[in-house]
């Protein structure tokens, strides 16, 4: 067992080198960070002087041994356009991109399983064909027009609802902050949180839906109902709890997409998280910020699948056998 | 007057005083972040204009951008114009309750041409200050030069003890490995304080109470949020969550007029878009004409000029917001009264390039960024379709900026055979254009020219250039820059295409002056209950 979690986790660790390899080569194609820093009229030399400062150069490969060298000891750098270390800033950041993800993972899941289980069990109710046509538009309409449907509808027409930022946040200890405490900070997730949480929504009760029906089918269930119990305690009792375990498998490992993929939401909402944070270095070849993204979000799916493994293995007798025969 | 018109007239009085004395709190949203609170840090017109609200310079510019005196009282030049005296207000409090003395103003001279400053241009390096006494400074120079103050409008001053004491003596460098207390902090003089700053997130502007002039404006508060969004801000206007924003797509315009509760202000930028030539390669690096350089035939560059329709770019392109340019600055800083734009005439066009040897036109590169200046992509295409018409192939080669000014500027190399280009000369002078964009690039070791991409280049203006740089007599001054850029003119140096418009969104209840240089300077806005 223990050869095996050393293996994973050797190989999570190669995971993460190819990533930073790959980031830091493309870097060369997003453009020249230096021009970003100083405006059109600065002398040359300064130019030439900041280039050096900076060590942008040096070779390529100089450049990635001394950034791996700085990320091993966690020092991430400084951003080129806040001049403060990324690594406070994406700490900052932080709390308003997790909070986000959260509200948006537990939207998709507080709607998507009960619409999941309705559409199962009234197939033919109009209602039901009404979920599967909206959630076909969660899964075909782009992010960002969501997005912008919503702060038309609700906040330039209805005027209820805010259409960026995150209202008033309150600050927890020295680096949590957040806006679930505040009215303003409620009214300003959910926008956002639908948007992001959509298409899990629609991915969660396709899923429920598929998984409920199946089921529905098996021959315990047939045994319930020949038991003589009751409709509700079948479908509730026996056949959803059976449906969820894949479900709560998705849902975890879709927990670190949502995270990645805030990006795009967190643009259209001028949400102040981690995404934005990315999106705006991308646009000023802040190098710093992008690598330190990157290595973060590669750290995130890293870390998710190496416990899904773990999990297994721990479940799974038959898996566990396999290991110790290695 | 009888009892009851008495009262009524009480009450309105006492409507009015309420309405007066009511904090206000103005929320802004520009599409740009304001990253650091370093006054030297990152030159770009918005951040000159956010810090613009806590600091303040030696002089001023007005809403028609004419200099002022602020913290500085007067100034004198000496008959030889090498020492300029300036008086200094006597009673200014920086935020923190020290005195403004001269001190402050000889260490921000040295800050300010410090390595790491971003705005080592705004004082010539050999220029000497000197402390007077407590309330004056000399500044000596090796040379005249009638433009020394023409950018102290956002150098800014910054008080000698609160660096000191906060370790934030040297400017805060590009390249710093440890967050400055200046980045994040702020101590001047100007009329708002920074209440608190979460860069890219948001910053609190708070009134000071203690300001030595009586602001324009009404505004107690104001809550700046960056929106990159284009759809967002303009949803935020509409929405009434923000106040003015800046800019508004001006795609958006009519919308935002047509909604009720807020209006977009428009006019003419300062800044000039303008199409270059290489003419300095023997060979082109991107074209099908080998062995030599079209473009350093005055016909070819002719010819494109008169291609080129610029009443269609202005409403098709530009939807009527922008005005075309005959010259490479806009008229607001120099008067273009005696200069016109060659005619578009394609025939005409056609005809040039026949009589410069290429009756069949010609295959071309053109590099162009979308994402810097108004609708810049879609003027180049334009431009592609209209150069077609006289049978120049033009292949489209449109980045984003980041990418775009790599390959173009002197540190990629200048490798572009045909750009398009925006500049606004930061000294808000005719000198800054001749020198940078039109001066020949070829004495080594002299940045002139470094942003004249393609090396345009005559002797001639270069001369006259440089005598402009120390002629003192306006009028004298004004007749030489006439006469260079007339030259610069006749030999189609350059296609200036047109001034790009600013549009600001504002809230029907604010009032703010538009000023052409694209600052917001909201101690200038007013905001109704």
């Amino acid at each position: 067992m223990l050869a095996f979690v050393l293996r994973r986790l050797f190989q999570s660790l190669m995971v993460m080198l190819a990533v930073a390899l790959i980031a830091f080569t493309m870097f060369r194609f997003v453009g020249d960070p230096v021009n970003q820093m100083v405006g059109v009229d600065t002398p040359q030399e300064q130019v030439a002087q900041l280039r050096q400062t900076l060590g942008l150069d040096e070779p390529v490969v100089v450049q990635f041994a001394r950034y791996i060298y700085n990320a091993a000891r966690l020092e991430f750098g400084v951003s080129y356009q806040f001049r403060l270390p990324v690594i406070s800033l994406l700490g900052e950041r932080a709390p308003a991109t997790l909070e986000l993800a959260f509200m948006s993972a537990l939207f998709s899941l507080l709607v998507g399983i009960p619409m999941g289980v309705y559409t199962a069990l009234r197939r033919d109710s109009w209602l039901a064909k009404i979920f599967q046509t909206v959630s076909l538009v969660g899964i075909s309409l782009p992010t960002f027009l969501i997005g912008i449907l919503l702060i038309y509808l609700f906040s330039v027409t209805l005027g209820w609802l805010p259409s960026f930022g995150r209202g008033e946040v309150v600050k927890i200890g020295n680096w949590w902050t957040t806006g679930l405490l505040t009215g303003s900070g409620w009214k300003a997730l959910i926008l956002p949180s639908i948007t992001l949480g959509l298409f899990q929504m629609t991915l969660i009760m396709r899923l429920v839906r598929a998984e409920m029906l199946e089921v529905l089918r098996t021959d315990y269930i047939k045994f319930a109902r020949a038991r003589g119990l009751r409709t509700r305690a079948i479908h509730f009792g026996h056949a959803l709890k059976n449906t969820l375990v894949p479900v709560i498998t998705i849902a975890g490992l879709q927990l670190g997409s949502i995270i990645a993929f805030a990006i795009i939401t967190e643009t259209v909402f001028q949400w102040p998280g981690m995404g934005l944070l990315f999106l705006k270095a991308v646009q000023q070849v802040d190098i710093p910020i992008m690598a330190a993204y990157l290595m973060l979000i590669s750290f995130l799916f890293v870390s998710i699948n190496l416990i899904v493994d773990l999990l297994y293995a721990l479940v799974d007798p038959r898996l566990r056998a396999t290991i110790g025969a290695h | 007057m009888s009892f009851k018109t008495h009262c009524l007239a009480a009450v309105a009085a006492l409507a009015l005083m309420c309405g007066a004395a009511q904090a206000q709190t103005l929320r802004y949203a520009n599409q740009g972040e304001l990253k650091s609170l370093d006054p030297y840090t990152v030159n770009e017109t918005t951040t000159n204009a956010h810090l613009g609200h806590p600091y303040e310079g030696l002089t001023a510019r007005g809403k028609d951008l004419k200099i002022e005196p602020a913290l500085a009282e007067k100034w004198e030049i000496s008959p030889d114009g090498l020492k300029w005296r300036f008086t200094l207000r006597k009673g200014v409090k920086f935020h923190d309750g020290s005195d403004f003395t001269a001190d402050d103003v000889l260490f921000s001279a040295e800050r300010v041409r410090a390595t790491g400053s971003n705005f080592t241009t705004r004082i010539p390096t050999s220029a000497k200050f000197v402390k007077v006494d407590d309330h004056t400074v000399d500044v000596v120079l090796t040379a005249p030069n009638p433009i020394l103050n023409a950018q102290w409008d956002t150098w800014y001053i910054m008080s000698k003890k609160w660096a000191e004491a906060n370790n934030a003596v040297a400017p805060t460098p590009a390249a710093a490995t440890t967050p400055s207390h200046a980045s994040l902090n702020a101590n001047g003089t100007g009329p708002y304080k920074i209440e608190s700053h979460q860069p890219g997130v948001k910053t609190v502007f708070k009134f000071n109470e203690n300001y030595w002039k009586k602001i324009e404006g009404n505004i107690k508060e104001i809550i700046f949020t960056p929106i990159s969004s284009d759809a967002t801000r303009v949803a935020a206007l509409l929405s009434g969550e923000v106040d003015v924003i800046e800019p508004v797509p001006i795609q958006d315009i009519q919308r935002v007029n047509a909604a009720g509760n807020a209006q977009v202000l428009t006019g003419p930028e300062l800044r000039t878009i303008f199409l270059g030539f290489d003419q300095t390669r023997d060979e082109l690096l991107e074209s099908s004409v080998k062995g030599k350089n079209p473009f350093k035939d005055v016909k070819v560059r002719q010819a494109f000029y008169q291609a080129i329709d610029i009443e269609t770019i202005k409403s098709r392109v530009m939807r009527g917001l922008a005005t075309p340019s005959p010259l490479m600055i806009a008229p607001e800083l120099f008067p273009t009264a005696g200069f016109t734009r060659a005619k578009f005439d394609a025939e005409a066009s056609k005809k040039l390039l026949a009589e410069a040897g290429y009756p069949n036109g010609f295959e071309l590169g053109m590099d162009c960024p979308n994402d810097r200046y108004v609708n810049d992509g879609q003027i180049c295409q334009a431009v592609v379709g209209m150069l077609a018409r006289i049978g120049v192939k033009v292949s489209l080669n449109a980045q984003p900026k980041a990418q775009y000014f790599a390959k173009v500027l002197k540190p990629g190399g200048y490798k572009t055979s045909f750009y398009l280009l925006g500049w606004t000369p930061g000294t808000f002078d005719s000198h800054n254009v001749l020198y940078d964009i039109l001066g020949c690039r070829d004495v080594a070791g002299s940045s002139r020219g470094e942003s004249n991409l393609g090396n345009y280049c005559n002797k001639k203006v270069d001369e006259l250039t440089d005598k402009i740089l120390v002629e003192s007599d306006t009028a004298k001054r004004n007749a030489m820059i006439g006469e260079a850029y007339k030259m610069t003119v006749d030999e189609f140096s350059y296609i200036p295409l047109h001034q790009q418009a600013l549009a600001w969104g504002v809230s029907k209840k604010v009032k703010l002056a538009q000023r052409a240089d694209n600052s917001v300077l909201l101690y200038y806005a007013t905001k109704e209950q």
